[in-house]
């Protein structure tokens, strides 16, 4: 069964928000949109869950902090307990001061690029990806919403959209991707 | 909306009435012309000096360190040196892009892309360092801990030089993902824009298919806002390890509990010094005047005064406390009596004069937001805050503890050489950035467009705060969608049906172009055979037999139309035409058109 949905382009990101907004209260499922420029607070007014990278990224950096005190431990303490200079290498607290700087650098280093991979990987995007955006105008000054027409009356939901201002309205027909 | 409110006190960020539309072209212009000449003669000598440099390079470690003018009593000079002073210019680029992010600095956004970028080619430069002032930089890599064949023989952590390492290394890469998850959106525009199919390409693989879904840009100003929150302390952190190079020591001058936080506001206010030089020579050569304003350039002043207030206060400090220690030994410390009348007493008084002295007149509003005047003390503070390294590294060296260490240095050519090679390699960087890189972040300013552009804030004082003039051509008086005329609803199968209104050619091929098309034809009026007779539009310079077939096509045949043309209509048909691409506006068809009108 082709599934069908309607791209709905607004010129104006205030316009498009009060659309987002109009199209959730009259029950319309808005299944994706696309701006050229973060729109503040679009994501809250198309329903979406907030993003937990930041508690991604929290964990990495308490990995890193990890691999830092092991590896200067080991290195440092367990393996070649040397003398350098008259530092006291007895102990991991004896000469922690010394570890501080890397055990902050990697802390960062960790929650920095794990976070930043995990953002590659969740939002699909790598250097041979295809982008998908519908309208090339998308990146620059138009704004696509996209919603389900599902089982819709077509003429009504048009209407609809028309009212809330959109520039172009098209009813988009493709097969079902499963 | 009411989110686009902003005191009426702040200057606008954007002049000019720019759309989003018109940010997009103003960023992607230098990406998708062509280099003019001044490019390529500064190009060609910043790769003249790369390669002198290049070779300064190959001579040392081929020949051996002895090349330098350093001795047995001064083993570091200009290579530190200019080690540290690179890695200072860097500092501005996250402090811009990073801290200014966490306190909601909106006049960044002009600048974040260029600094970064500056960041990363210094940061580069000034990694180059570290390995060639080696004795054996073929085996740096026995500063990594790996484990090896020598009873994993592992490195010295104890070591500021190590940490120099993690520093400098976590600092270069953060930067990198920083500045290029940042870019993504930006070469995606470039992506979208570009008629040229290689690239097209290029931009394709670079953008990483970025669409600009709505969870993407959630996701995406969560990562930008947390590698902000772990930039800042970055930067305090890689300056302050450099730092303990000297502050960790027991040399008389360099043992200084207040080199951290003194070498990271040398680091701000050098950096800075360089973001201005690079800026004012960048806005002018890409047009880019009406992004990064005047305004930029007075907060940028701002922050080197107060960077250089907090750096004069540590000169003041360290003077004193050499003073007050009275240990024998601080009073030849670089900032010392001693170093104010010795040998090396004019390498103080440059110190004093260009980091202390000169950016003071930056407290004078009017030479704050004089261009020519930033640009002298920008270039004042990069000489200066080269001397302080210099200061702090020769002059506490060169007079010891023990007098009969005592020694002066003189560089050798290798040594300058090996500097201006650096320059050099900074500036092919950055030229060949400048040219293919969106050097403003657009998908940023188009954010603040609403709220800080000058022509919203015109429109915002004289109708208040209501929403309806923020809507862009959009009539809000005719109720929604008033801007759509005829049909409002168009499935694909449709499309192709639709009646065109003007002549239906291969040259509109879409519903986006017949629409420019209508809207150039309702401005500049319609061709009507009854009544009115089509002019020679080839008498117009620059309209030939072709352009003109193109021009008949299109619906445009009198010259009245012509001479009615503005610089929308004109960019419409470079859109559509794309013969000659600006040949209409750099000719002047409407202006001809006019004076033909008349001489009919």
């Amino acid at each position: 069964m082709a599934a069908k949905t309607i791209h709905a382009i607004y010129t104006d990101d205030d316009l498009l928000m009060q659309a987002v907004k109009q199209t959730r209260t009259a029950n319309y499922r808005i299944t994706e949109v696309f701006t050229p420029f973060p729109v503040h607070g679009l994501d809250k007014a198309v329903g979406l869950e907030p993003t937990r990278l930041a508690i991604t990224s929290f964990l990495y950096g308490l990995v890193g902090l990890a691999v830092a005190v092991l590896m200067m431990d080991y290195m440092m303490i367990e393996d070649w307990p040397q003398n350098i200079g008259g530092k006291p290498s007895f102990h991991f607290y004896q000469n922690m001061p010394a570890f501080i700087p890397i055990m902050f650098e990697l802390t960062v280093f960790f929650a920095g690029h794990l976070m930043v991979i995990t953002f590659y990987m969740r939002s699909k995007l790598w250097p041979f990806k295809k982008a998908e955006n519908p309208d090339l105008r998308t990146t620059d000054d138009h704004f696509l919403m996209q919603v389900d027409a599902g089982s819709h009356d077509i003429k009504k939901l048009t209407k609809f959209l028309y009212d809330t201002g959109a520039k172009e309205i098209s009813l988009i027909e493709h097969e079902e991707d499963h | 909306m009411s989110s686009h409110y902003e005191a009426p006190i702040r200057e606008p960020l954007v002049l000019g009435e720019k759309s989003y539309h018109d940010i997009t072209a103003d960023v992607s212009a230098p990406v998708l012309g062509k280099a003019n000449k001044s490019w390529w003669i500064v190009f060609t000598i910043a790769l003249i000096a790369f390669l002198w440099g290049l070779g300064c390079i190959i001579y040392t470690v081929s020949t051996g360190i002895g090349v330098w003018g350093l001795n047995k009593t001064i083993g570091w000079a200009w290579d530190i040196t200019n080690f540290v002073w690179w890695v200072g210019i860097g500092h501005a680029g996250t402090l811009i892009s990073a801290v200014l992010l966490l306190f909601r600095q909106k006049w960044r956004m002009a600048v974040n892309r260029s600094a970064e970028a500056m960041t990363i080619f210094a940061v580069v430069q000034a990694g180059l360092f570290p390995i060639i002032h080696m004795g054996r930089p073929w085996l740096a890599y026995w500063v990594l801990p790996i484990p090896n064949q020598f009873g994993s023989l592992w490195v010295n952590f104890n070591s500021p030089l190590l940490w120099d390492v993690f520093a400098i290394s976590t600092y270069l890469s953060i930067s990198l993902v920083f500045w290029y998850t940042g870019l993504l959106p930006d070469f995606a525009m470039i992506r979208d824009r570009t008629k040229s199919p290689f690239q097209k390409k290029i931009y394709g693989i670079l953008s990483f298919g970025w669409t600009g879904r709505v969870k993407d840009w959630q996701r995406f100003e969560e990562v930008s806002l947390v590698l902000a929150g772990l930039a800042t302390p970055l930067v305090l952190s890689v300056h302050t390890i450099v730092s303990f190079d000297f502050a960790t020591s027991v040399v008389p001058g360099w043992h200084s509990t207040i080199y951290p936080p003194y070498f990271v506001a040398g680091a701000i206010f050098s950096g800075f010094a360089m973001v201005q030089t690079l800026l004012i020579i960048m806005r002018k050569v890409s047009n880019l005047e009406d992004y990064i304003t005047v305004l930029h350039i007075e907060y940028m002043n701002k922050v080197i005064l107060l960077t250089g207030g907090i750096v004069t206060v540590a000169y003041i400090t360290e003077y004193f406390i050499g003073w007050y220690s009275g240990v024998p030994y601080e009073n030849y410390t670089y900032l010392s009596f001693g170093a104010a009348t010795g040998p090396y007493w004019w390498a103080f008084w440059a110190l004093i004069i260009c980091n202390l002295i000169v950016p003071l007149t930056l407290w004078v509003k009017k030479l704050r937001r004089n261009i020519m005047w930033t640009f002298f003390v920008a270039f004042i503070i990069n000489v200066g805050m080269w001397f302080e390294r210099f200061d702090i590294i020769v002059i506490d060296l060169s007079k010891d503890r023990l007098t009969s260490s005592w020694a002066m240095f003189q560089p050798t050519f290798v040594d300058i050489g090996t500097f201006i090679g650096t320059i050099g390699f900074f500036f092919v960087l950055f030229l060949l950035y400048a040219r293919t890189f969106p050097v403003i972040a657009q998908a940023e300013v188009k954010t603040i467009l609403k709220s800080s552009g000058e022509n919203f804030k015109r429109l915002r004082a004289e109708h208040g705060d209501h929403v309806d003039h923020n809507v862009e051509q959009y009539p809000a008086s005719g109720g929604p969608s008033a801007n759509l005329t005829g049909e409002y609803f168009t499935s694909e199968e449709e499309t192709k049906e639709n009646q065109l209104e003007v002549g239906d050619t291969a040259l509109i091929d879409s519903k986006a172009k017949r629409d420019q098309v209508n809207d150039m034809l309702d401005r500049i009026g319609r061709y009507d055979p009854d009544t009115e007779t089509a002019g020679d539009l080839k008498k117009i310079t620059g309209v030939g037999p072709v352009m003109e077939e193109k021009l008949h096509e299109l619906g445009i045949y009198t010259y009245d139309q012509v001479s009615k043309m503005t610089d929308i209509d004109y960019e419409i048909l470079d859109g559509i035409i794309g013969e000659f691409p600006g040949r209409a506006k750099r000719d002047d068809w409407a202006g001809q058109a006019k004076t033909l009108k008349n001489n009919q």
